[in-house]
């Protein structure tokens, strides 16, 4: 095993290895920069297709959002962490695409959908029985993970992009706020909604069989 | 502590679950909801489903990349530092060559400079010194003028003035012969001119055109 990825097992080492990483490629070692991303190239290329919705743009743009890191290395201040500001270049890269292309498409109208103005109003969950708790240990089926992939790609865009921030790429309800650009209160609402639907999706995914013939352990559920 | 606890309904717990999951409702708030919690299944439901969703989603096992999508950004990195390296390189190579092609340029037109001054003498080919006249070949001088004749030249400058020397004594003195009267002591061509020029030798060096062109 190489060294870095050595000092990735320990939190602080790791740490340390990419300030480390970051001031060399400031200083001009430009062969070190895909050494220094490589840990949040999921989180980018997740953050793009959050934007996006399709996987070829999202890789390109990903791509792109790298390219313009590296370009921009030297104005990395260490104020902000570098994932987020990665995660933000790859946002703005993102959204400048989307209005380039012109990629917005009429979303689908139904009950988990809202329109303008809807943001504002109460949403009101739909399913009171007991949850049925889905163990992180399902997640390495991946059936399991492409029917929440499938849940989440059912949200309206601005629910979706954030949730996805906020609590995939775990950036903070300010920083979510600034990549978007919308407010604090915007994101609450909308993370809050983004929730409560996905919520709803899941409960009525197990009345469609998705998580049936999970092999969880006995106990674990609580029905 | 004591906190400011309420009695809160199900839509006011569901407008703040989403807070209350992130920490971010104060102790009083938090009190109340918890209070609730207890007592409302309904409630309970939608803050585990929701705790559940943020656990899951949350989870790095949801965030897949195409196959081969890390060796395809690594290679496209590769490409543009390769790009960059090449620009570097270049941009340090011309970072030193643009001064020096400069200083070549310039020194080049001063060279260039001084072998047509070299060529072509200030003074007129009227006023060159003449080859093999006899010294003490008695000549004519005048004021005002810094050409010497035998006597009786139509072109002497001021007849008044006239006085006869010695070719020698008149060459010393500065005069050149007239290129009337004394012409065939004069040279005819520059080439034969430059031999006794100090840059000659320095002009002959010179590429042909250069001399060509000096030459008219």
């Amino acid at each position: 095993m190489s060294g870095p990825e050595v000092a990735l097992n320990n939190p602080e080492q790791a740490a340390t290895r990419e300030q480390d990483l970051i001031a060399s490629v400031q200083r001009g070692q430009h062969e070190l920069f895909y050494e220094l991303v490589r840990p949040y190239e999921r989180r980018v290329y997740a953050a793009a297709l959050a934007i996006l919705r399709n996987e070829h743009d999202a890789e390109d743009v990903s791509q792109e959002a790298m390219l313009k890191a590296l370009k921009n290395i030297r104005q990395f201040r260490a104020e902000a962490r570098f994932s987020t500001w990665l995660i933000q270049i790859t946002v703005n890269e993102a959204l400048m695409r989307r209005r380039r292309e012109r990629t917005v498409q009429m979303e689908n109208i139904d009950g988990h959908r809202s329109g303008r103005g809807e943001e504002e109003s109460e949403y009101a969950p739909r399913d009171f029985a007991d949850w049925r708790e889905i163990p992180s240990e399902a997640l390495e089926r991946k059936e399991v993970r492409q029917r929440l992939a499938e849940a989440l790609a059912t949200l309206d865009r601005k629910y979706r992009e954030v949730f996805m921030l906020r609590d995939m790429e775990h950036l903070n309800i300010q920083e979510t706020a600034e990549a978007l650009g919308i407010t604090v209160a915007s994101v609450k609402t909308r993370l809050l909604r983004a929730r409560l639907m996905l919520r709803d999706l899941l409960a009525a995914g197990w009345e469609q069989g998705w998580f049936s013939r999970l092999p969880f352990e006995k106990g674990t559920k609580p029905w | 502590m004591v906190v400011n606890q309420k009695m809160l309904n199900c839509e006011q717990v569901w407008r703040e679950i989403s807070n209350y999951v992130d920490g971010e409702v104060d102790a009083g708030l938090r009190a109340s909801m918890d209070e609730h919690f207890r007592t409302c299944k309904r409630c309970a439901s939608v803050l585990a489903g929701t705790r559940n969703v943020v656990q899951l989603y949350g989870d790095e096992r949801m965030l897949e990349v195409p196959a081969g999508f890390s060796q395809r950004l690594e290679k496209r990195l590769g490409q543009r530092l390769e790009t960059t390296q090449s620009g570097s390189r270049w941009s340090s190579w011309s970072a030193w060559l643009v001064p020096v092609a400069a200083v070549a340029l310039i020194a080049g037109g001063l060279k260039l400079s001084n072998s047509y001054t070299f060529r072509h003498p200030a003074k007129s080919i009227l006023a060159a010194p003449g080859h093999d006249i006899p010294p003490e070949m008695m000549v004519v001088v005048s004021d005002g003028s810094k050409v010497f004749h035998v006597a009786g030249c139509p072109f002497i400058h001021d007849k008044a003035t006239e006085r006869t020397i010695t070719a020698k004594q008149a060459m010393q003195d500065g005069y050149v012969p007239c290129s009337r009267c004394l012409r065939q002591y004069l040279k005819t061509g520059l080439t034969g001119q430059h031999e006794d020029d100090s840059a000659s030798a320095e002009a002959e060096s010179e590429p042909e055109e250069v001399v060509s062109t000096a030459g008219h």
